[in-house]
């Protein structure tokens, strides 16, 4: 089973605990050393964000402090933005409603798509936010509890923004993969011969 | 009507070739009977990726299916894969081929090792290869009538073979040397200068070299010396490779043969009576496989080297001393601290605590001591079997 429980969003047990590294490195200058930064020590994390240091100096064959520093400069620098579980609340039975909403907007001089964005991805119930190409410029995800309450969100407080257009509404009727894993996946790794030469 | 009396005539009791009866069957089918009644039994046993083939590759056969390819290649296989083959060998190993006379597609290097064999050995000719090695060396040998004599390799060496070691054991009757590299089962390889040694061995008493290549992209921290590409070796050696291990293909049986054109067609010709072609499927993708370029092997290749840091480490920590294997996917320990032998060691140790290892014995007596760990297990089965077997040598010590 895949999750257990999820306590916090950080480092949770149960779940399969997920590791957010930022694309880009912020602040002016950081690129080139934030980049010298070791990647072993991220993709190890990026698998699994509860291995501890020892596990990863292992795994590298790097010295434990090497691991810590690196980890400790990389929370400091916000390349890793968060640690958290990726959580199948359906498999508790738990009714959750996400949207995928389209939104049209008339950019605003001087700022562009920036401050709207903003002003659409302080709300707790959008998920996420990005910026496309194609017949529209936003993509947000919303989550509810209810269709009704991910419909108010959109109705509510998404249509009426003054700089918005338009918006299309698109309710997710099956989560199959979510940022690289599969949520009911894991059955092919039981198929090998238990012994083979 | 009351069924015939068995007779047990003279014929009846020899129905069985007395060159297959003299092979042992597989040393493993005890060890496969328990653990296939057990639960929460973890297997370092396993001697294939943990991965599924690539999605782009599968995909490629699906489509193939799709599109009507499901009939018989060319004896020798898809002239696209052989040139596909061909242009990989150039560039990555510098040595060159010709896709229409010194390529053929086999179903696995199994089958291409038999083919070898059958293709080269006369009666009683003898075949020279490091022990402890991959268990259809000696069995082909025998069933193409020729004599197997195993080259004792040691923990000393790294498990790698010695070049007097082979030399010593040459005598008029020696036809060829079978050596596979990235090694299965110690994940021994050998460098550059000590498989030219090899070489000068065979070339100074005419012999040909079976190169067994699987493992060819398997290797950590070290590079492959494709046996082929030793100066003037490509003339006398039979090398063998294929999409199993490195591609996650083991299912899909296709590899190939590479060699001089009259060895070529010697093996084409018991290829074709016996097995006519590999099938068109797998062909098919191993093509797409090649075409699609190095990406997903090498984040493959980064996912074993961690866990074979964490193996290799763990056996360490719990007393079973490791030598670091810079190959293949399979750790090879002493069990020697524990005064058990590899058969008793693999046998109490999954009654005792569930978990499933290949005794060395399996692989020639040079392997007697050790057991053979395959670290395509995922980490947390690796971490887990490492603590059941702390506490078993704990207790056996």
């Amino acid at each position: 089973m895949k999750v257990q429980s999820a306590i916090g969003g950080c480092r949770g047990f149960g779940g399969v605990p997920q590791l957010l590294i930022s694309p880009s490195p912020r602040g002016e200058g950081a690129g080139s050393e934030v980049n010298n930064m070791n990647k072993e020590v991220l993709k190890a994390l990026e698998k699994d964000a509860r291995a501890t240091p020892e596990q990863i100096a292992t795994q590298t064959g790097l010295s434990v402090e090497e691991v810590e520093k690196t980890i400790a400069k990389a929370e400091k620098d916000h390349v890793i933005v968060k640690y958290k579980t990726i959580v199948n609340w359906e498999r508790l039975g738990e009714e959750q409603v996400q949207a995928l909403i389209e939104v049209k907007i008339q950019p605003q001089r001087n700022v562009g798509f920036d401050a709207i964005a903003e002003r659409i991805y302080r709300f707790p119930e959008v998920r996420s936010v990005y910026l496309v190409s194609g017949t529209y410029d936003l993509a947000v995800l919303v989550v509810g509890k209810t269709m009704q309450e991910a419909a108010a969100f959109v109705w509510q407080k998404l249509a009426p923004l003054e700089s918005v257009q338009g918006t299309v509404t698109h309710f997710l009727l099956k989560r199959y993969k979510e940022d690289g894993e599969v949520l009911d996946g894991g059955g092919e790794k039981g198929r090998r011969q238990p012994l083979t030469l | 009507m009351s069924p015939r009396p068995v007779v047990r005539s003279k014929r009846a009791r020899g129905i069985i070739s007395k060159r297959v009866e003299s092979i042992s069957p597989s040393g493993i089918r005890k060890f496969f009977d328990i653990l296939s009644t057990m639960e929460g039994a973890i297997s370092l046993g396993v001697g294939e990726p943990d991965f599924v083939t690539p999605w782009h590759v599968s995909e490629a056969g699906i489509y193939s299916i799709e599109k009507g390819y499901t009939m018989y290649t060319s004896n020798k296989g898809l002239l696209e894969l052989r040139q596909e083959l061909a242009r990989h060998l150039s560039s990555r190993y510098d040595v060159e081929y010709d896709p229409e006379t010194e390529i053929l597609i086999t179903v696995g290097v199994s089958e291409g090792l038999d083919l070898a064999m059958r293709s080269i050995i006369n009666p009683k000719e003898e075949v020279l290869s490091p022990d402890p090695s991959y268990v259809s060396y000696g069995p082909c040998t025998v069933l193409a009538e020729g004599v197997f004599v195993p080259v004792p390799t040691t923990v000393e060496n790294d498990f790698k073979v010695k070049a007097a070691d082979i030399e010593k054991r040459v005598t008029d009757c020696t036809k060829a040397i079978i050596i596979g590299y990235p090694n299965n089962p110690t994940g021994a390889v050998m460098e550059r200068d000590e498989l030219a040694e090899v070489a000068e061995v065979a070339r100074r008493n005419e012999l040909i070299v079976v190169s067994d290549e699987i493992y060819d992209r398997l290797v950590y921290g070290v590079k492959h010396t494709c046996f082929a590409s030793l100066p003037g070796m490509k003339e006398h050696t039979i090398l063998l490779g294929g999409f199993s291990k490195a591609y996650a293909m083991t299912g899909w049986r296709v590899g190939y043969a590479a060699a001089r054109p009259e060895i070529i067609e010697a093996m084409t010709k018991v290829h074709q009576y016996t097995m006519l072609c590999a099938p068109i499927v797998a062909q098919m993708a191993a093509t797409e496989a090649l075409r699609a370029g190095d990406a997903v092997v090498k984040e493959m290749v980064a996912d074993y080297d961690r866990r074979r840091r964490v193996m290799l480490k763990g056996f360490n920590d719990i007393g079973l001393a490791c030598f670091e294997p810079r190959g293949a996917f399979y750790c090879f320990p002493s069990v020697k601290v524990t005064e058990l032998s590899s058969n008793e060691f693999a046998e109490q140790l999954l009654v005792e605590e569930k978990v499933a290892v290949v005794p060395g014995s399996a692989f020639g007596e040079s392997g007697e001591g050790y057991v053979r760990c395959c670290y395509a297990t995922a980490l947390s089965d690796i971490e887990e079997a490492l603590r059941r077997m702390g506490r078993f040598v704990e207790r056996h010590r």
